[in-house]
């Protein structure tokens, strides 16, 4: 088992999920144990079907667990009401989604000041916040434009400071790269990990490409509702590069991380 | 984030990106509000013009005409008796209720003056008249018991007759007219009353003193009429009872017998013709409403459609924070901004429709300002119900579901 510093910002216990579709019963997570510390940079991987997507759901509290536990920052948010979800998501959570989600016909400022609106920033300190992430991921020059006249990699960039405005306690990114081409895909996994190095900021990638889960500095693997490895890429010593070659090499460390 | 302001601003950010959109969508209610005001204002213009022109008659009078006479077998209509005289007018003067009663001595006759001449009706009455119809005169004045009582020659013209003898525009005033080879002094014109309800032109006539009526024209000690107003529309049939009381003590009628005399009033008509006339503006009032039903049926059909396609639009505002309770406000306040703004471009476009009529279709009109509020609230209502169903549907989206709806 993975030896935890620090405070944790992700802390779940047995967490599991269960959606009912008729008759049947399908387990999305069959009792997930894992802790995301303040400053981490974890990429969650596994094919479709393997629950990584409702854990990130869960995780980024658009849904309630069906059972288990799950602290947020030390406060237990397993059983949330959906406007205390969304109260939290508001001041501690940023999402990047693979279809970078911004609002058409609407200036990429506007939308980087999006959750302060819901957050209740005044407007006046709207402007200069949204302003000073934009030129951190380097778009701050982009500010009147649409999201039509804008590259997918300036929009996802663009999303990226959506999503960093409220000082988020995490960032959920989900497939941020599903939608680029391999340079472009590069350049916003660059920012992602100057954020979590320069800035401290915590996130968690959900990604089915090795390639990309490797910028990140652990990787968790999810199959068929379960983790089935842990691995933190420093202490195995391996370079992103190796990592990305292939998905069983990654499998091997299975036995080594998983308690 | 729950503050009016905020969501009004969300509301109307969200209304400008979608410029034609948001116009098409008002199209409805513009449309049904102006409707509303130009049918309105149509049927009550259409109401207070026959209103008037029942009030001209005399929604208050009461015409008491003399029995038939019957010679030789022969029964004669109402009037072909001669029992009315100028002195049972006077008795009725004292009943409660009575604000004014005036005999009716008619005649036709060729009218001489200005080297023009005229056939037209002579109306021997009494000062009361002009009280009686509410007939003021245009020019001059209306002649006083003293002529009455002098049996003075002195006429009152009505403005077909002023026309037709004065084509030329002098002033009639001072003039003499010949009325059967007696002369008469104009001392007045009366203002144009137009048609009456029956087509008949009221300005087409003459007044004079009824003395002067009986003793220089018809040679009679009786009258065609006798026209009494009550003092109220609601106190006709109570005067009407004791008009017919007193008339018959006074030509004493035993009880059981036929009267000498016929006493009638015009407050069925009137009732009749206000009714119909409520009845119009209901109708088109009606038709009005269903055109702002359908204005607020588009709205919703809109909004539905907005929130369909909007709908990753609302996983992602779930997700940066909103609640379900912003985005139904959001959307609440944009199908009311909407419907709000409709209404008022409505109100303008009423008006302006409403003027058209009148002066190209010299319709009467008259835009109730009742009307006008009503609309813009139910306009404003038409938003909140309209809008209520799509804007829960958007704030119970499943924000997971919503960012994935494709």
């Amino acid at each position: 088992m993975k030896v935890h510093s620090g405070d944790p910002v992700v802390n779940v216990r047995d967490l599991r999920k269960i959606y009912t579709l008729g008759e049947a019963q399908v387990v999305a997570l069959a009792g997930i144990d894992l802790q995301i510390d303040r400053g981490e940079f974890v990429a969650v991987m596994g094919p479709s079907g393997s629950g990584k997507s409702t854990f990130m759901q869960i995780t980024g509290l658009l849904d309630n667990p069906t059972s288990g536990e799950y602290r947020f920052e030390g406060q237990d948010v397993s059983h949330l009401d959906a406007d205390a979800r969304a109260d939290i998501r508001s001041r501690r959570l940023g999402f990047v989604f693979q279809s970078y989600n911004l609002l058409p016909r609407t200036s990429a400022l506007e939308n980087v000041e999006l959750p302060m609106v819901y957050a209740g920033v005044p407007e006046a300190q709207r402007k200069q916040i949204a302003l000073e992430k934009m030129k951190i991921v380097g778009v701050d020059h982009l500010a009147d434009h649409a999201p039509n006249q804008m590259s997918g990699g300036q929009q996802q960039r663009v999303a990226i400071a959506r999503s960093l405005v409220n000082n988020p306690g995490l960032i959920l990114a989900d497939e941020p790269t599903g939608a680029l081409d391999t340079k472009t895909s590069e350049d916003v996994m660059r920012i992602f990990k100057e954020l979590n190095e320069e800035q401290g900021i915590t996130i968690m990638l959900v990604t089915h490409e090795p390639d990309i889960a490797a910028h990140a500095k652990r990787v968790v693997t999810f199959r068929d509702g379960c983790v089935v490895s842990d691995a933190s890429l420093d202490k195995l010593g391996m370079t992103e590069g190796k990592l990305g070659m292939t998905e069983g090499k990654l499998a091997m460390t299975e036995r080594e991380v998983v308690a | 984030m729950s503050d009016f302001k905020g969501i009004l601003r969300l509301a109307l950010r969200a209304l400008i990106r979608n410029k034609s959109r948001s116009i098409l969508t008002m199209l409805g209610i513009v449309i049904g509000v102006a409707a509303v005001i130009v049918t309105v204002a149509i049927g009550s213009g259409a109401r207070t013009s026959v209103q008037n022109s029942i009030n001209s008659l005399g929604s208050n009078l009461i015409v008491v005409q003399p029995g038939s006479l019957t010679t030789g077998g022969s029964r004669g209509g109402f009037g072909s008796a001669s029992t009315l005289t100028p002195a049972d007018g006077m008795a009725l003067v004292h009943l409660p209720g009575v604000a004014a009663v005036s005999p009716d001595v008619t005649v036709r006759a060729q009218v001489v003056g200005n080297g023009n001449n005229w056939q037209t009706q002579i109306q021997g009455v009494a000062p009361t008249y002009s009280q009686i119809r509410s007939w003021d005169t245009a020019t001059g004045a209306m002649f006083t018991q003293n002529d009455v009582n002098a049996s003075a020659k002195v006429a009152v013209l009505g403005q077909t007759v002023v026309s037709e003898l004065f084509p030329d525009g002098s002033n009639p005033i001072g003039q003499t007219i010949m009325i059967r080879n007696v002369p008469f002094t104009v001392i007045g014109t009366l203002v144009s009353l137009g048609q009456s309800g029956m087509g008949q032109d009221q300005d087409d006539t003459v007044l004079i003193p009824y003395t002067s009526a009986m003793e220089r024209l018809t040679g009679l000690t009786t009258v065609n009429s006798l026209m009494v107003s009550a003092t109220t529309a609601d106190q006709v049939d109570a005067v009407q009872s004791e008009v017919t009381a007193a008339l018959e003590q006074r030509h004493r009628i035993p009880a059981g017998q036929q009267d000498d005399f016929q006493v009638r009033n015009l407050q069925s008509i009137a009732a009749a013709a206000s009714s119909t006339g409520a009845v119009m503006e209901f109708l088109l009032a009606g038709v009005a409403a269903v055109s702002l039903i359908v204005g607020g049926i588009g709205i919703m059909n809109i909004m539905m459609v907005s929130v369909t396609e909007r709908t990753r639009e609302i996983g992602l505002r779930m997700s940066v924070g909103a609640r379900g309770r912003t985005i139904l406000n959001q959307f609440l306040t944009e199908s009311v901004v909407l419907s709000s703004i409709g209404g008022l471009i409505g109100i303008a476009f009423g008006f302006i429709g409403t003027f058209l009529v009148a002066s190209l279709a010299k319709w009467p009109t008259e835009v109730p300002i009742a009307w006008v509020i009503a609309s813009v609230v139910f306009s404003g209502l038409v938003g909140v119900f309209f809008g209520y169903y799509p804007a829960k549907k958007a704030a119970s989206l499943n924000p997971i579901e919503a960012l994935r709806f494709e």
